[in-house]
């Protein structure tokens, strides 16, 4: 087998020296239409020349190898490989200078001569005068479609490599070029048509109307729907494993690196540890809550006793449980009561926090809220709370009173203290 | 759970045990904290990786308790309460499952509880705690962490549709004090003691809830979790 090594495939990273499985694929490279001999010649390790004058020689036989070109270009599709032929008859320039090449240039001289080829070839062959009118609005038309159906593997091959801005010009030409043809083989097929029999016009119209549309839309919807689906599954995949590998990065990796660090306080540690797992879990089990800054107001009950809980957890080390049942926008009552349910969790946590986990539990029924901090300490009196300790006082108890709410401190059976919170929301 | 006071047991009481959980670390982590049968009573008799292993072991040994973990290759646990629906519903010596996990997702947690899971707890628990629950479950009662009895309470307090089955569809009010004393961190002695009720009508209330769970018509209840944001 030849070298079959392109510049398409180097610049593709994939290696295309000795591919795993052997698959048909058009050539993207060096190709003169569509690259089917190219890639059919690489394919079976015989010099391209051979299959283009297999193809050419078809042609005459009854116009078999165009068909079987066609074919072959519709179904097998655009990838690397192929070979490198011994420079091709139509173009001119070096091996060694073989950036400069254009092939496109290539493509319109073949495709030219095989216009020629294909006229001197009809006008060789007599079919009789009946035929005859019919042959050149068809061959109008095969040309057209075959410039549209190149514009399709352009529109794949655009993404592989930049496409300059005089080479999207060149697309745009080419597509309405194909278009223009068609149209003109459709409209001298129609006259032909209808100076040769009135009787069944508008049929004949319509048949080639659709038939044109056919060949101009084809291409493109079966090539586009392959490719969206197969690339918006890529594209979501690879962005998944970003965003994943991004945050693993950022804050997993950070915090690993701060436990090391500090790997001899455990207070620190812990918070850590807890901070870490608290964003990891927020990121993984609640998706929507991921966009949000740090530093945005909450705008919820429920962000905010989560957010006034964290705060807690990381100053005060003890880990705080969160249940919250229901949510609603936060309001001017609701935001004093969290400011009390905060007062609460910490006083929890510096009494409380050796008992065990401070749980924490917020409910929204109907136009009342409820929250209820709770700790497992040992538990106090607040008859027995000197009158100058103003934390539980004013700032649960006072603060509630004065926006309209109740709070409410106990002991509970079994140990632990329990702050009781209710308020009534706003009325809109 | 959080009921510390009653804990182990004495050696009178045994439990054979499997542990599902595809984190090697995480199976000998809890071996090792609850597996000292001479202390706690539970005595683990196999250990699965995966859904296609795990039925086999459950299959072949036929313990009373298995701790299934929710996230499983070959399907989780749901793949896993499905298969073994038949040892779940025998007349003798029914396999219960007690899931155990890290995921906080609601989907997950209503998922196994709806496949037919005895109870949730979440893998912070406590040793004790586990095996207090262990035993919960092998005496065919339910086990609600406080997050759970969050996530419940939220499922059934969204009713825009009309419920179709009246019975099943809403919660009485006594089992809706009952969660939201469960979700405020109260062990059931407490639950009891403050609503002046026994221990035992705590647990049938319990598991009232928990058989509302698994036999609920609403369609949304798996669903419901995701619409709405909750912890």
């Amino acid at each position: 087998m030849p070298a079959a090594t392109t510049r398409a495939a180097s610049s593709l990273a994939a290696d295309p020296e000795e591919p795993p499985v052997r698959k048909l694929y058009r050539s993207a490279d060096g190709r003169l239409l569509g690259g089917v001999a190219r890639g059919l010649a690489g394919h079976l390790g015989l010099p391209v020349a051979w299959v283009r004058f297999l193809f050419l020689g078809l042609f005459f036989t009854d116009g078999l190898g165009a068909v079987l070109y066609a074919v072959f270009w519709i179904v097998v599709p655009l990838g690397v490989g192929g070979v490198d032929a011994p420079r091709s008859v139509f173009e001119v320039s070096a091996d060694g200078r073989r950036k400069l090449r254009k092939p496109d240039k290539g493509q319109f001289v073949a495709l030219i001569a095989l216009l020629v080829g294909a006229a001197v070839f009809v006008a060789n062959v007599d079919m009789g005068s009946e035929a005859d009118r019919y042959i050149w609005p068809t061959l109008l038309i095969g040309a057209g479609s075959v410039l549209v159906w190149r514009q399709a593997d352009n529109a794949r091959r655009a993404r592989w490599m930049e496409v300059g801005r005089h080479r999207k010009l060149l697309h745009l030409a080419r597509g309405l070029a194909g278009v223009a043809l068609v149209g003109l083989g459709l409209a001298v097929f129609l006259v032909v048509r209808g100076s040769a029999a009135q009787l069944g016009n508008v049929l004949t119209a319509a048949i080639a109307v659709l038939t044109g549309i056919a060949l101009l839309a084809g291409p493109y919807l079966v090539r586009m729907t392959q490719d969206l689906s197969e690339e918006r599954l890529m594209r979501i995949r690879a962005q998944e494993r970003a965003e994943v590998a991004a945050h693993v990065h950022d804050s997993v990796l950070h915090t690993l690196t701060l436990i090391q660090r500090n790997a001899d306080e455990a207070g620190e540690v812990r918070r850590l540890a807890r901070a870490q797992e608290r964003e990891l879990r927020n990121w993984l089990y609640n998706p929507e809550g991921t966009g949000k800054d740090e530093d945005d107001e909450p705008e919820t009950l429920a962000e905010a006793v989560k957010r006034a809980a964290a705060e807690v957890e990381d100053k005060h080390g003890v880990p705080l449980e969160v249940v919250v049942v229901g949510d609603c926008p936060l309001d001017e009552k609701l935001s004093a009561q969290m400011q009390a349910a905060r007062e609460a969790m910490v006083n929890a946590a510096k009494y409380g926090g050796e008992g065990g986990a401070v749980q924490v539990f917020a409910e929204v029924e109907g136009r009342t809220v409820f929250v209820s901090v709770r700790d497992r300490g040992p538990g106090f009196d607040l008859d027995e709370v000197p009158g100058d300790r103003m934390g539980v006082r004013e700032s649960i108890i006072g603060r509630m009173q004065r926006n309209g709410g109740t709070a409410r401190l106990r002991s509970v059976p079994g140990g632990g203290t329990e702050v009781e919170l209710e308020m009534e929301r706003a009325s809109e | 759970m959080t009921e510390n006071t009653e804990a182990t047991g004495g050696p009178e009481r045994r439990v054979r045990v499997v542990l599902v959980d595809d984190h090697r670390m995480f199976r000998t982590g809890v071996q090792a904290e609850i597996g000292r049968t001479e202390e706690t009573g539970v005595e683990v008799v196999g250990e699965a990786a995966d859904a296609d292993q795990a039925v086999t072991v459950i299959t072949a040994t036929r313990p009373e308790v298995v701790l299934l973990d929710v996230h499983l290759p070959g399907g989780g646990g749901v793949e896993v309460l499905r298969r073994c629906a038949p040892l779940m519903g025998a007349v003798e010596n029914p396999v219960r499952f007690l899931a155990l996990s890290v995921s906080d997702a609601a989907e997950d947690v209503i998922g196994v509880i709806r496949g037919g899971a005895r109870g949730y707890v979440t893998k912070t628990i406590t040793g004790t705690d586990l095996v207090d629950s262990v035993f919960r479950v092998q005496e065919g009662d339910a086990v609600f962490s406080p997050r759970l009895a969050g996530f419940v309470l939220d499922a059934f307090a969204s009713t825009d549709a009309p419920p179709v089955d009246e019975d099943l569809d809403r919660l009485t009010q006594r089992e809706r004090e009952v969660l939201r004393l469960i979700a405020r961190g109260y062990a059931y002695k407490e639950i009891a003691k403050q609503l002046f009720i026994s221990v035992k009508t705590v647990e049938s209330h319990v598991s009232a809830v928990l058989r509302k769970l698994q036999l609920s018509n609403r369609h949304e209840l798996t669903r419901w979790a995701t619409a709405r944001r909750l912890v």
